[in-house]
């Protein structure tokens, strides 16, 4: 399906990457947001509620992130492309929802535009330390699909991708920004309408009585069911069947968890999305994600100019984790490098795929400023030794 | 067995058009006060005849909130006190379609009162049933916001005293625009306002005082459920337009009953379009749901 052109602002524009990312989800067809004002990630709802009113969207600045992300899950399964935005704080407060939202297999997206934490922290500048909460920040055992724009660009394509991955996967998809990439301004180009693919969701075509919320299907991502069209179906966040009805013991659990974790990992090779340079035959290869892997490039400059072969690997997607891809390098490279605005969140993973096969390097710092580029130049070349 | 007998059985359960008979036997205890609340919605809904395809149900977490498991409708059992703006992005999405809450009151009350306060406010056309047995029953007998002073409750085996909520003036005073208060065994009434709550325009709230047989009725050595929903039907008042200050609930006292609150006002959307068309004037073309029936 293409875009409708009464969603797309194409052309150039001058905009910071919270507007971006607004563009992208209306591009996308996003009809409902609900939010809890926050810092840094205000913008992207004032622009929500700027736009919605003539394209036939509903923006509603709910009572809290509770309600913000029950809304939008709600709205999700009346059949209205749904989201919401929020940083730090609310990030927290919708984590039990966001956990009902992959348990009822909602698509929709939320995302997380980071400041330095924990608790009120700072609420005007960045940080990349939710990373972890992404993956785990509700309880029990999941998978997520989390992406992190480098750029206003990148943010409202980005949107427009996480709004497909959600309905590909029909599950809620996070984007994982910062406030840099919030609010730096720059060109951001907007395509035509029909130069923008939307993944439309598949929905069952089985009569009512025949069709079931969590059918059983090879590619394990169930069709949809949409209300009031007699299926009388019933969905719930205790551990449920293919029907969708309670069932409380270890088989059902064994079933329903392990069916939403696979559903991320065998479809995993589709969606992390890496862009790759020079790592064919490089000796260190520097990781990073969002605006951290822009901060990387003056290093990375410096320390080839110098004759050390650094390669580099931007993570479009942070979660799923390329596990497999940071195997097979590390039994190429000396070093691995992440470069990440924490105290060492994704590097964990990066640390615990490689195995020991090749040294691993963490250049991370608690937030609030993006990095030196001379402590990650410092880093690249005592990993060259 | 006499063939008599045998007709019987196979004869449809009177409620089977709105029950997942292939879920029954429910939970519930016996004489616990949900059975005649659902029996209530249930008979609500056919006398209304309305195109069961077109309500939905929505529940958070508790023995209340198991109701949407069993309603034979689109329904969505969420998280602990979520079920309302759950059910307002639901209705915004499509507000064609009747939304119902049925839910208890730890439930929309406490961890939910938030959200079911804002909800009032914004009058989204939206029906709560709210099904107060003065205890969080599905934890094991809790106090709860509802709990009348002095009441015994598994956290305060002393006896509670805080001052509970007084739940019609809280909705009236919100900007609930239908409120009514009836107990578990006032069936024929409960089930008129349950209509009447279901076709108004905006949002409307149902209190349902009913019995907890196992831990509210036990705890305070009330007698069965049975003994305890005949004590609260016979010691209610029928007050219709109360003053809503009068209508709090003292333990094992009068209960004042009936319609209290029952008026106009422009609902969420109506206010949402009223606000388009007052920015933009003809270039804005009523919201009528996110399913293109603008
Ligand atoms: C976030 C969260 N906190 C606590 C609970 C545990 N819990 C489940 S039901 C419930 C209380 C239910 O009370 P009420 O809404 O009055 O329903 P009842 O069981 O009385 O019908 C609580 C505290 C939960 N499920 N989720
Ligand atoms: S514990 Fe109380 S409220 Fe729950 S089903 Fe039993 S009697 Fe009803
Ligand atoms: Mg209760």
């Amino acid at each position: 399906m293409k875009a409708d052109p009464n969603n797309v602002l194409t052309g150039a524009h001058y905009l910071d990457g919270n507007h971006a990312c607004a563009e992208g989800a209306i591009a996308a067809g996003c009809k409902f947001f609900a939010g809890y004002p926050i810092t840094p990630s205000t913008e992207i709802a004032e622009r929500v509620s700027r736009r919605f009113p003539l394209i036939g969207g509903v923006f509603i600045q709910m009572e809290d992130e509770l309600a913000s992300m029950n809304a939008i899950l709600g709205a999700s399964w009346g059949g209205v492309r749904s989201m919401s935005c929020t940083s730090g704080p609310g990030f927290s407060l919708m984590m039990e929802n966001f956990g009902l939202g992959l348990m009822l297999e909602t698509p929709c997206v939320l995302v997380n535009v980071q400041r330095g934490g924990p608790s009120t922290g700072l609420p005007t500048l960045p940080g990349q330390a939710d990373m972890m909460q992404a993956r785990w920040g509700s309880h029990g055992d999941y998978e997520v699909i989390a992406l992190a724009p480098d750029s206003p660009q990148e943010s409202f394509e980005l949107a427009v991708h996480a709004f497909n991955l959600s309905e590909t996967y029909r599950m809620p998809v996070l984007i994982m920004t910062d406030e840099c990439v919030g609010h730096m301004t720059e060109k951001v180009v907007i395509p035509p309408a029909e130069e923008i693919e939307l993944v439309e969701i598949r929905y069952s075509s089985k009569k009512p009585g025949e069709a079931w919320p969590f059918e059983a299907t090879e590619d394990l991502i169930s069709p949809m069911l949409e209300v009031g069209k007699g299926h009388k179906f019933h969905v719930t966040g205790l551990t449920h069947d293919e029907r969708g009805y309670p069932v409380i013991n270890a088989e059902a659990q064994a079933k329903n968890v392990n069916r939403l974790v696979d559903k991320v990992n065998k479809h995993a090779e589709e969606i992390i999305w890496l862009q790759e340079k020079d790592v064919e035959g490089a000796d260190v290869v520097v990781m990073s994600y969002g605006i951290s892997s822009r901060v990387v490039q003056p290093a990375i400059m410096k320390a080839t100019k110098e004759g050390i072969k650094v390669g580099q690997i931007k993570m479009v997607t942070v979660w799923p984790f390329p596990e497999k891809r940071v195997a097979e390098l590390a039994e190429k490279v000396k070093s691995l490098v992440m470069v990440e605005m924490n105290l060492g969140q994704v590097f964990l993973e990066m640390d615990r795929c490689a195995k020991g096969k090749c040294e691993t390097y963490l250049v991370g710092h608690a937030g609030g400023t993006v990095h030196n580029p001379e402590d990650i130049y410092n880093t690249i070349k005592e990993a060259a030794k | 067995m006499s063939a008599k007998v045998e007709e019987l059985i196979k004869e449809e359960h009177p409620m089977e058009r709105l029950l997942r008979m292939d879920r029954i036997p429910h939970i519930w205890c016996p004489t616990c006060g949900l059975g005649t609340t659902v029996t209530a919605l249930s008979t609500a809904l056919e006398q209304l005849q309305l195109d069961l395809n077109n309500v939905a149900v929505v529940s958070g977490i508790g023995c209340t909130g198991r109701v949407a498991g069993y309603m034979k409708l689109d329904s969505f059992h969420t998280t602990h006190g979520r079920a309302v703006p759950f059910a307002l992005g639901l209705h915004i999405a499509r507000p064609e379609l009747k939304t119902i809450v049925f839910s208890g009151d730890g439930d929309l009350i406490s961890i939910g009162g938030n959200h079911f306060i804002h909800t009032a406010r914004r009058n989204v056309d939206m029906t709560i049933i709210c099904v107060n047995n003065f205890i969080y029953a599905m934890t094991g007998g809790q106090v709860a916001p509802t709990t009348p002073l002095t009441a015994k409750a598994a956290t305060t085996p002393y006896g509670n005293w805080e001052h509970p909520f007084n739940l019609p003036l809280l909705a009236a005073s919100s900007g609930a625009v239908y409120v009514a208060r009836w107990t578990a065994l006032h069936v024929r009434r409960l089930t008129a306002a349950i209509k009447e709550a279901i076709s108004k325009r905006g949002f409307s709230f149902v209190e349902v005082i009913a019995p907890c047989s196992t831990l509210y009725a036990r705890i305070n050595k009330l007698g069965t459920g049975l003994d305890l929903m005949k004590f609260y039907h016979d010691n209610s008042v029928i007050r219709h337009g109360a003053d809503l200050n009068d209508v709090d609930i003292d333990f094992q006292s009068k209960i004042v009953v009936g319609k209290f609150v029952d008026i106009e006002k422009p609902t969420y959307i109506d206010c949402l379009n009223e606000g388009g068309k007052r920015a933009f004037g003809d270039k804005y073309k009523p919201y009528g749901g996110g399913n293109g029936n603008n």
